[in-house]
């Protein structure tokens, strides 16, 4: 896809990818790319970076990753919000997001699992089956945690093909819960230290959670020009640098979207947007949508409303909270690691109030016009705390809309349905 | 000024004229396979100055007649809240969509519900039962008003429920008691959407199948509130989308 059209094939035959299903992915991903990204029209200029990223998705990046490994790097493979990349970085290695947002091979995993999985899980599993991800293919080293319970089964039916390592997350935000956190990531250090061979010092913690810290600054910038009104940034495209920052190189990422911020700062300013002043305004919260699920994204902003926010693990609880930097001990270090990370919103605790709290906030600060709660099907804890959602949002003054779906594309017409009834009543 | 209001549905393509907000003219033909087509003959008749189009055919339509296009549930709220001006709610039982939508005080459309994935408790479903009863839709509805209990149907899904009438059938339970128990097992669910939109009444019950008596008495009889059912429940979602048309300024009576 790119100008050069290099051969990536090389790459992808020593990952041991299955070469036919592999370019049918790809070319299924630039469709949908195209379709939902490349119609929009006012981007920001700066989402060419991001653009380049999409069609070198299994590309240059790929390419990097296999350049640093042959030089001797470790790369770490990630699930999930709660697994810190501070630490992983401090010790020289590389993180990738391994969540998947498409279907494939479902029949391969149905043999495995049952057929009630979420979409997310199947996914990732149908990927890893179908050798069709270079990302996993990549890793040598996937970190998973016990958040809920099909992630943590399917660790283990993960463990029988691939070199898995489980941290164990509380389900409660108690003292005695933060105490064994703290000794989960204590157990990750050592665990880490011993695959890349280097030893994490203050030094190497603190730039690293200042380089975190970064990317998400700058994620906390774009999100920021989102509360005006016209929106200088759609949905999708907000979404889109999320779903990025869990796999592009850490200091060439934040550059690039401090540019982008930049760059919508000034939009604002200008009072220029995406969609017109007076577009309806909608927050969507609920499960992560994974690259390259724009699925609801896309039907909300065809229907000529702007998404605003996203109340999810692909979105604020990405970046909303920072580790403090004020530690200069690497215990202490490492304990601020760990109350940042306890502290994000997803519904594997008990109780999740922050996160309801959240969904408010955010609703209030970006001026939405309405709320959709987004739940993946067959994920019990979403789909369960819709209820308190629904009700909370309700309370505070906001219309919502409840949508159940997977990552199929036989329901769109009806979404869409329902979403434009949902913007006509707004 | 005159309006079309097209709601092209799966079933059915309904079309209303409205003139300075009067109906003027309707019409309702079968879908067939090609629902675009069948709107095409309306819309070739020429006698309007715009048109609105609703359904799941709406933006097809758009795309091919022009005009704007709303979603059902708009359209039905409009169209509901017109013909009867207190109505607090709407229920709509189609061919193979159940919408519940609960009206404020304008005839603005504050929540609903849609059951959009599976022909469950719709015209659709009660067509399949009635030719597995070895009923005309009419006799089914006759034979449930008639009997004086239903036998407890179990599953909501047209294929299971179609295997249990079956099997009920073949192990000699009334007929006329099957078919009881089916309307009730819709009116229980479609009750159970109107209490989570908080529907309070008068509630307007359109759609194909407001048409069926024994339907009609059953909500009655569940629903806390008053029930009317328009004479023509069939065309209220064309009527809804003509009376939605951003360029008229008509006074909205009929
Ligand atoms: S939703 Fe929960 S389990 Fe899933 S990625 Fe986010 S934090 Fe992890
Ligand atoms: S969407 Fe829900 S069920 Fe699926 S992996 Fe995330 S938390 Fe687990």
């Amino acid at each position: 896809m790119s100008d050069q059209a290099v051969d990536y094939h090389p790459v992808w035959t020593e990952l041991g990818l299955d070469l036919a299903a592999h370019d049918a992915l790809l070319r299924a991903v630039g469709e949908l790319f195209g379709d939902a990204y490349l119609t929009q029209q006012n981007r920001p200029q700066g989402m060419d970076y991001l653009n380049f990223v999409m069609s070198e998705v299994h590309g240059l990046r790929i390419k990097e990753l296999d350049d640093y490994r042959k030089s001797g790097g470790t790369v770490f493979g990630t699930f999930c919000l709660y697994v810190p990349e501070e630490i992983i970085r401090a010790a020289g290695g590389w993180c990738v997001g391994l969540c998947a947002g498409a279907e494939f091979a479902y029949d391969q995993v149905e043999q495995i699992m049952p057929r009630n999985t979420c979409a997310l899980i199947k996914s990732f599993m149908g990927f890893k089956l179908a050798k069709v991800c270079p990302y996993i293919e990549s890793a040598d080293l996937v970190i998973g945690e016990t958040t809920c319970d099909g992630k943590k089964k399917a660790y283990e039916l993960l463990g029988d093909i691939h070199n898995v390592y489980v941290m164990e997350l509380p389900q409660m935000k108690r003292e005695q819960d933060l105490a064994m956190w703290r000794g989960e990531i204590r157990a990750l250090m050592a665990k880490v230290e011993e695959v890349t061979g280097n030893t994490i010092t203050a030094e190497s913690l603190k730039a690293s959670i200042k380089e975190v810290n970064d990317k998400r600054r700058a994620l906390q910038r774009i999100a920021a020009t989102r509360a005006a009104d016209p929106a200088p940034i759609s949905g999708k495209d907000a979404l889109l640098a999320t779903q990025v920052a869990f796999y592009d190189d850490v200091p060439r990422f934040t550059q690039m979207m401090n540019a982008l911020a930049d760059e919508l700062e000034a939009r604002v300013a200008a009072g220029e947007g995406v969609a017109p002043k007076g577009a309806k305004r909608v927050l969507v919260t609920g499960t992560p949508m994974a690259l390259p699920n724009w699925k609801l994204h896309d039907i909300i902003e065809k229907a000529g409303a702007v998404v605003v926010g996203e109340e999810m693990c692909t979105g604020s609880r990405y970046y909303q909270d920072l580790v403090s930097e004020d530690a200069s001990t690497l215990d202490a270090m490492v304990d601020d690691i760990a109350e940042k990370y306890l502290d994000i919103n997803c519904a594997c605790f008990t109780p999740n109030q922050g996160r309801l709290d959240d969904v408010v906030r955010m609703a209030k600060e970006l001026g939405a016009d309405g709320v959709i709660d987004y739940s993946l099907q067959f994920c019990g804890l979403y789909e369960m705390e819709s209820n308190a959602v629904e009700k909370t949002v309700r309370d505070a003054g906001f219309p919502v809309l409840k949508i159940t779906t997977d990552y199929s594309m036989e329901d769109v017409g009806q979404l869409a349905t329902r979403v434009e009834a949902f913007l006509e009543i707004l | 000024m005159r309006v079309l209001g097209l709601d092209i549905g799966s079933r059915s393509v309904d079309a209303v004229w409205l003139q300075d907000g009067r109906i003027v003219d309707w019409e309702v033909a079968d879908s067939g396979f090609d629902p675009g087509s069948v709107a095409a003959v309306f819309v070739d008749r020429g006698a309007h100055d715009a048109i609105v189009s609703t359904g799941y055919g709406r933006h097809g339509a758009r795309e091919r007649f022009g005009g704007t296009a709303v979603t059902e549930i708009t359209a039905y709220g409009a169209g509901a809240s017109v013909l009867f001006p207190d109505a607090a709610s709407v229920l709509d039982i189609g061919g193979q969509d159940t919408k519940v939508i609960s009206l404020g005080p304008s005839g603005k459309v504050i929540d609903f519900e849609m059951n959009d994935k599976c022909a469950a408790g719709t015209g659709k479903f009660l067509e399949v039962m009635a030719r597995a009863l070895g009923f005309t839709l009419g006799e089914m509805a006759t034979a449930a008003m008639i009997a004086a209990s239903g036998v407890a149907i179990s599953s909501m899904c047209t294929v299971f429920a179609e295997s249990e009438v079956t099997g009920l059938v073949h192990k000699g339970e009334d007929r006329a008691r099957i078919a009881r128990g089916l309307h009730e097992s819709i009116a229980k669910r479609t009750l159970g959407s109107l209490k989570r939109v908080s529907a309070r009444g008068p509630l307007v019950f359109a759609g194909g199948v407001a048409k069926n008596p024994a339907m009609v008495a059953l909500i009655a009889e569940g629903f806390a509130g008053e029930v009317l059912v328009p004479v023509e429940a069939q065309i209220v979602g064309a009527f809804g989308a003509a009376l939605s048309c951003p360029q008229d300024p008509a006074p909205r009576m009929t």
